[in-house]
């Protein structure tokens, strides 16, 4: 297995069936465990320092997002610049990890953040359906990394996916990630379309295999998004993968995560699955946007001593 | 069953009302009020009813003035089917009788403080210029022990629009008033109702941001009435203390609605 795995990892697998036979070679998830132990690590009760600790991690692992067709260059700008300083009242808040747009505001994005050290994300390759040619799929990422963008999520074809065209999905990840170029690439499981948990385990595998440096629950864009069971399949294979080859690759949440009760329970998955290496914007995110303010609102709270209210934040 | 057997009573907890439920404090806490069990609520607690009244507050205020009416006047039919509970947890007959024509007395005056506290303004240039009074939002009330004295002054914050949370100065009284106002097409969270120490929860809810008024017409220490008050200028709250004891058998007048109330004048050009 280790043998053929790694030829695997180097070059691109033989065959069809050959992908196929590895990824339904995987163990099969158990769904009332893997459900009881994310239910149970959110439980943990997070206080006072190491509260606030967390808090501030979060805040550097937020990719602050918005995805609307009304998306216009002045909310991007905005948007931005509460990236660079989320609480204009407290210097001392740290920025986020990354600004995620559309391919079209891109260049307003950039406009505001270069030189900043936030990373500019760009979704591409047809988001959120990924129902589109795989030529169109690649001008759009090429597009967005001339725009500026240094980070790019894709999605995956479902529909190749849950047809058990493994390799189509495989080749399209492949070639996107060359399309990137020094860009990194997340790559969108969009779990929530994806029926089982095995396939989840199935498509995590197979995007790390193709290359991915990230793989990303959702685009945000259909009912289920980010659950904490999915979540933890992800990290058992971020974990079990570089056990096996060697190589990190991270992992990012997205939707569905409004409070910052929810990103602790994220943050305590982490360090009970994969530990302190993941602990960082480097290796993991959250793809959020309403997140951000209740974080500050609990962050406020822990300097100011009193409850914060949303008026006294920004909309986004 | 023989003879000899009697019956095991029941015992009621009297729990918090926050959001149309009755939850017990999250701190799992409770004390002895006068032989009751009572939960007895935390700021974390306070934290919640807040979230639930700002909920509330837009869909409430936003509901017509004459439907605001007619759940106030439901309110009255309900507590009515209740006054002997009330008179038995010690409230002399005619404070309830009061207490339920207090409500019905402000259910009245929903569709007519408009025009008391607002109206057409006349202004020298071609336009129309009206003032219309809105409310002031979510509202901290510290309330009186009496039935009458907690009436009146939920009543007049609640029907005109605010949405409350009540820091009960009888634990009794007021979940029992709880009990009546949630079957009584209240919106949930429209009020929210703490049973526990003013001196531990009023300071969270009086520096909360997201509280924009505060009523301390049950505060009885002065001292801790000044520190509620330095905290909610923190962000520029409305504050209401009276000055000397409010006498809550008298006529209310419409003092106790405007004081949470906002004026928005529309200038409207005329004339084109």
């Amino acid at each position: 297995m280790t043998a053929t795995a790694t030829s695997r990892l180097s070059g691109l697998p033989d065959s069809t069936s050959d992908l196929r036979t590895f990824l339904h070679g995987l163990p099969g998830v158990d769904k009332v465990g893997v459900e009881a132990r994310a239910a149970a690590l959110g439980t943990r009760s997070v206080k006072t320092t190491a509260k606030a600790q967390a808090i501030d991690l979060a805040i550097r692992m937020v990719d602050l997002t918005t995805l609307e067709g009304a998306d216009t260059p002045g909310k991007v700008r905005a948007l931005s610049a509460k990236a660079l300083r989320p609480d204009p009242a407290d210097p001392t808040c740290p920025r986020v990890a990354a600004v995620c747009v559309y391919p079209a505001m891109v260049p307003h994005a950039a406009e505001v953040l270069a030189g900043s050290g936030v990373h500019l994300a760009s979704v591409a390759t047809a988001f959120p359906s990924g129902q589109a040619p795989l030529d169109v799929k690649l001008a759009d990422t090429r597009d967005a990394v001339a725009a500026g963008a240094d980070e790019i999520d894709m999605v995956i074809s479902r529909g190749a996916f849950l047809a058990g065209d493994y390799r189509t999905v495989f080749d399209e990840i492949v070639a996107v990630k060359e399309a990137c170029g020094p860009a990194h690439l997340k790559v969108i499981l969009e779990t929530g379309e994806l029926a089982t948990y095995d396939n989840v385990r199935r498509a995590s595998w197979l995007a790390m295999l193709a290359g991915a440096d990230f793989i990303k629950t959702s685009t945000g864009k259909v009912p289920v998004a980010a659950t904490l069971p999915v979540t933890l399949i992800m990290l058992e294979a971020v974990r079990d993968f570089r056990e096996r080859y060697g190589r990190q690759v991270g992992v990012k949440p997205a939707g569905g995560i409004r409070t910052t009760k929810d990103a602790i329970k994220y943050l305590v998955m982490i360090n009970e699955t994969v530990g302190d290496d993941w602990l960082s914007p480097d290796w993991f995110r959250f793809g959020a946007s309403s997140l951000l303010n209740d974080l500050l609102m609990q962050r406020t709270k822990l300097t100011t001593g009193h409850y914060a209210g949303p008026d006294y934040f920004t909309l986004d | 069953m023989p003879e000899s057997s009697t019956r095991l009573s029941v015992r009621k907890t009297y729990k918090l009302y926050v959001g149309g439920k009755f939850p017990r404090s999250e701190s799992g806490r409770t004390y002895l009020v006068d032989g009751d069990n009572v939960s007895l609520a935390s700021r974390k607690d306070a934290r919640d009813a807040v979230v639930a009244a700002r909920a509330a507050q837009p869909k409430w205020a936003g509901a017509t003035a004459y439907n605001r009416g007619q759940v106030l006047y439901r309110i009255a039919e309900m507590a009515e089917a209740r006054r002997a509970e009330f008179v038995s947890l010690g409230v002399a007959a005619a404070e309830v009788d009061a207490a339920i024509d207090r409500w019905v007395w402000y259910a009245g005056w929903s569709d007519k403080i408009a025009q008391v506290a607002g109206g057409a303004n006349p202004v020298a240039g071609p336009f129309f210029n009206i003032s219309a009074p809105e409310p002031t939002g979510v509202v901290a009330v510290v309330a009186p022990a009496s039935l009458l004295g907690l009436v009146s002054v939920v009543a007049p914050a609640v029907v005109t629009g605010n949405t409350v949370v009540v820091v009960a100065g009888n634990p009794q009284v007021a979940v029992t008033l709880a009990e009546v106002l949630a079957t009584s097409d209240v919106p949930a969270g429209v009020v929210n109702i703490l049973t526990g120490h003013a001196a531990e929860i009023a300071p969270w809810l009086a520096s909360h941001d997201d509280v924009n008024a505060v009523d301390l017409s049950g505060v009885d220490d002065a001292d801790l009435a000044t520190e509620l008050e330095r905290a909610a200028a923190g962000t520029l709250k409305r504050v209401l203390r009276p000055t000397a004891a409010p006498d809550w058998t008298a006529d209310p007048g419409v003092g106790p609605m405007t004081a949470l109330l906002e004026t928005k004048t529309v200038w409207h050009p005329k004339g084109f």
